[in-house]
């Protein structure tokens, strides 16, 4: 790391000597864009700085196809692809066609924090505010001592907030790292990084070179402290939030079991395979968007709710009418015979679709993050927790307020009693089984963005959902509910003191205790459908 | 359970009582081929890495077929079906040396199936080809390890990080099972030994097909923040490697700002990821399908046709059965027999070409000498090769860097011992 900036240093101070001595920065530039011809981490590396530090203004453009692997190369030309895909002469700017054999120039990790600082450096004055945000992240990273007059001037012009706060922080961080700034620079600058007080501010605090006169020490690790103090806090914070999303992943997976198993009393064995079937909906769906219309990506997941719905759902009322029907009060029977079904799907898909697993992937609205107070929030996480939650919400009012929900608890308190009152008992067993497998491939449609599409995708999730649904009493939905945030919160508590594989079994113990004590679970079902 | 397993039994010995009857009714077409055993599991978990091998192997043994077959006769695939279920490997693996009678056999992924035969291929004495990279510790008789031991793999890949990225802290992340548990034993003693501090390791255990990373990702991002250079050594197996990369993704860990070096992602595990935001994270492998040399443009290329499936990939346990099969043949034919005994002690010496443009060897500790890549990961699910080891690296049986194991090498050439002690000078620790 610091070998390569001093690279970048020694490239940026020639590159500016020359240029102020000759004047000449157009040979400069053209000199240096032959180091992406040589194929070689060194040359490229080199050419980054000499082409940032050329002042030409076709070096941003250059570098910025760098980083989007957009810059090619062929014998000692280099061609810039712009995103239309037309290719321009490097050298000169203009139109020019690039040879077949032209190849991306490579870059590696070294090169591309290279590209990074060089970018940041050269975008600390673009006119939007995103990017300037972003390039002063970049300096803030990179600590390019050359970017502080840059800095200094964009700092003088800027008017965001934001912005203007990044752009601070780091002039802070390049001037605590120079050798040559006064003690008390270096404390205001520690100042400005403490406010800061993220785990980026505290690596830059932490990773601050030996030898630093006593009292700038001294400011570091009390803001280093400081900082400590500040993350603990919001440690907690975001294991209850990790807690939560776990806990959101397992009532997804066991919503659909707390109606077979729950309601039905149907032990299922086949619903991780019916959460398995609304995951390669969701990859087939977007296979044909992809093939056929890739503009519609972002709606891919809200076409895929439905169709898993319905497929997972008419594959259950298939099971239901063929099988389980005839298995109705022969539990044992009845989780062989589901058993039996689970591996025929499995092994049907894994001979359809193959082995290996499917590339399903996130909409944008789905991928990334952003920092909430010292925490990060995925979006995929926090989408699939709203997501669980409406699909609860949706499952109560069709239970409470519709005629079938209404139907389906008849029939399931009283089967004689609701047949009697003229309720065709079998057509609602079919519907509710079909129900219970719907909303299990709507879980698919939510699992496929943070887990593997493969073949075995449910076996990972049908113990985990069993438990939750015995957890929380079987026959009740709100106790599902409770069971699965409890379960989750505790195993995120857990997790960092006895690490994932004890904080598993510790929670399977403590299920297990919790049984013995309670055999009806947390919310016992009372009165007289409860079957003595 | 009990009822699945007794339905599996009266299901095999149908199988077997069948096979039998076959044998019997077709004498005279055995004799005319040389049988080859596929020990590998196309159904349950480990379909999804082994179905390929499997795949390969018969693509391997057609062309020789192609060629005039061995010894003037044809080889002819046995193919079983372990379905990922560790006993079962043992009664596969003796089905197909006494009911087959196969000369060879190919086959096993994980340490725990390879562990479950190897009883087996003893009794029956027979051999085995163990294509994929493993914890090391063992040398046996019947058995060649032609994927990478730690010094083939884990160590040059955690020597390249040291070197060229400059790393100082270390997270060594593994799935709770045999072959993590060993290789970061050996890397932490091997780190520790290049005077890398004990608060500047963080050690890490998943279980199988973990799928919640918030907290580890979380953790290692702290772990990162300590001012100091940090990489994870990821031992993550399988299935719950996509995951674990889709949440550093999402936090925005970056490979430039913490590399993950993974020694069990390759081309094939690559397939299901969107790899955008895996730019730059790294892999150890000692074959990379975009390496170029003519061997491996022509192997992808038969590959690609066998398959019939132009965007199909190869990886490095493909590549260890390229070479292990065409050892075994040129051993076979060395010694004009497919006895297991006279193939095995002719085995040590034969030299075969890998796909990368180097002669691999095999050695008297049964392992083969390799060159060792390291690949970062592009836009298209491919490695560029960024490193390589100058030459090819024998494979220790045993590593250099645990107290246990030191003075130990396999040696079945001269003292015919699997762990013979260099210091004691006796056969057995």
């Amino acid at each position: 790391m610091l070998s390569c900036e001093r690279i970048i240093a020694l490239v940026f101070a020639l590159g500016l000597l020359i240029a102020g001595a000759l004047g000449a920065s157009a040979q400069n530039y053209e000199a240096a864009l032959a180091g992406f011809t040589k194929d070689s981490f060194n040359d490229t590396d080199s050419a980054i700085g000499a082409v940032a530090a050329s002042g030409n203004p076709l070096a941003l453009d250059v570098i910025q196809a760098l980083q989007d692997g957009r810059l090619l190369f062929s014998g000692d030309k280099v061609f810039i692809k712009d995103k239309a895909g037309a290719t321009l002469d490097a050298a000169t700017g203009k139109p020019a066609a690039a040879p077949p054999d032209a190849a991306n120039v490579r870059l590696n990790n070294r090169l591309r924090r290279s590209v990074e600082a060089a970018l940041g450096g050269l975008t600390l004055m673009s006119n939007d505010p995103a990017r300037r945000y972003e390039a002063a992240q970049a300096v803030f990273k990179s600590r390019d001592a050359n970017a502080l007059a840059t800095l200094d001037a964009a700092l003088a012009k800027e008017t965001d907030g934001r912005v203007k706060r990044a752009l601070s922080e780091a002039r802070a961080a390049v001037i605590l790292y120079q050798a040559s700034a006064s003690e008390n620079d270096k404390i205001a600058a520690i100042g400005t990084i403490k406010e800061r007080a993220d785990q980026d501010a505290r690596g830059l605090l932490a990773g601050l070179p030996t030898g630093q006169g006593a009292t700038v020490q001294k400011a570091a690790a009390d803001a280093i402290t400081s900082i400590d103090n500040r993350l603990a806090l919001w440690n907690m914070v975001q294991n209850a939030w990790y807690g939560l999303s776990l806990g959101s992943v397992l009532l997804l997976a066991a919503i659909g079991l707390a109606i077979t198993f729950g309601v039905m009393g149907v032990i299922n064995m086949a619903h991780g395979e019916m959460v398995m079937l609304g995951a390669y909906v969701t990859f087939m769906v977007q296979e044909i968007i992809r093939a056929r219309n890739p503009a519609l990506f972002d709606a891919s997941l809200f076409i895929a709710v439905p169709l898993a719905f319905l497929f997972a759902g008419s594959v259950g009322i298939l099971i239901e009418r063929t099988v389980i029907r005839f298995l109705y009060g022969r539990p044992l029977e009845t989780l062989l015979a589901t058993w039996g079904i689970s591996l025929i799907l499995q092994q049907a898909v894994r001979t359809i679709f193959g082995p290996t697993n499917k590339e399903v992937g996130n909409p944008s609205w789905m991928s990334g993050a952003f920092e909430f107070g010292g925490i990060t929030i995925t979006y995929n996480r926090m989408w699939i927790i709203v997501f669980t939650l409406a699909v609860f919400a949706a499952l109560l009012g069709l239970l409470r307020f519709t005629r079938l929900g209404l139907e389906m608890r008849a029939v399931t308190q009283n089967r004689a009693m609701a047949a009697s009152m003229g309720i065709r008992t079998a057509r609602i067993d079919a519907l509710t089984f079909g129900l219970g497998s719907g909303i299990a491939g709507i879980a698919g449609v939510a699992l496929s963005q943070i887990d593997n599409v493969s073949p075995n995708l449910g076996q990972g999730y049908i113990i985990d959902s069993f438990l939750v649904v015995v957890f929380g009493g079987v026959g009740n939905l709100w106790g599902t509910l409770v069971a699965a945030l409890t379960l989750g919160v505790a195993n995120k508590f857990l997790e960092p003191f006895a690490g994932a594989v004890l904080g598993k079994i510790a929670i399977l113990v403590f299920i297990i205790l919790f049984i013995q004590k309670r055999p009806r679970g947390l919310f016992a079902l009372k009165g007289r459908a409860v079957e003595a | 359970m009990r009822y699945s397993t007794s339905i599996t039994r009266r299901c095999l010995m149908a199988t077997a009582g069948l096979a039998m009857g076959l044998a019997a009714v077709l004498p005279a077409r055995a004799q005319d081929t040389i049988k080859v055993g596929i020990l590998h599991s196309l159904s349950g978990t480990m379909a999804i890495s082994e179905t390929t091998l499997k795949d390969v192997m018969l693509m391997l043994i057609e062309e020789q077929n192609k060629k005039g077959g061995l010894l003037g006769k044809k080889l002819e695939a046995v193919v079983v079906d372990p379905a990922s279920n560790w006993p079962l490997f043992a009664e596969k693996a003796r089905e197909l040396i006494t009911k087959e009678k196969v000369a060879a056999v190919f086959g096993c992924w994980t340490s725990v199936s390879r562990k479950s035969v190897l009883p087996v291929f003893k009794e029956l004495n027979n051999i085995l080809f163990y294509p994929v990279q493993y914890e090391g510790e063992e040398s046996e008789r019947n058995v060649f390890y032609t994927g990478a031991a730690p010094n083939q793999q884990a160590i040059p890949a955690v020597d390249y990080l040291a070197k060229e990225e400059k790393v100082q802290r270390w997270v060594l992340a593994g799935t709770d099972y045999v072959y993590p548990r060993t290789t970061n034993k050996i890397l932490e003693a091997y780190l520790k030994s290049k005077g890398v501090k004990q608060e500047d390791i963080m050690i890490n255990y998943t279980p199988f097909g973990h799928a919640d990373w918030q907290t580890i990702v979380a953790d290692i991002k702290k772990f990162g923040s300590a001012g100091k250079k940090t990489a994870v050594v990821s031992t993550i197996n399988g299935d719950a490697n996509v995951p674990f990369y889709k949440e550093l993704g999402n936090q925005g860990i970056s490979a430039k700002d913490i590399p993950v070096v993974a020694f069990s992602v390759g081309e094939e595990e690559l397939a299901g990821i969107d790899t955008k935001p895996l730019l730059g994270h790294l892999a150890a492998w000692n074959y990379f399908e975009s390496i170029k040399s003519p061997a491996n443009a022509e192997f992808t290329a038969k590959w690609k046709a066998f398959t019939k499936n132009p965007k199909r990939v190869s990886n490095d346990p493909m590549e260890a059965h390229v070479i292990g099969f065409a050892m075994w043949v040129k051993a076979v034919e060395k010694v004009k027999s497919t006895d297991p005994d006279k193939v095995i002690d002719a085995l040590p010496g034969i030299e075969a070409p890998n796909l990368t443009g180097g002669i691999s060897k095999m050695l008297p500790n049964h392992h083969i000498t390799k060159p060792v890549f390291i690949g970062e990961v592009r836009g298209d699910g491919q490695f560029d090769v960024v490193w390589k080891t100058e030459g090819l690296v024998p494979g220790d049986a045993w590593s250099k860097e645990l107290e246990g194991s030191r003075d130990l090498v396999g040696d079945w050439v001269t003292h015919k011992c699997g762990n013979w002690n260099t210091k004691t000078n006796k056969c057995g620790s």
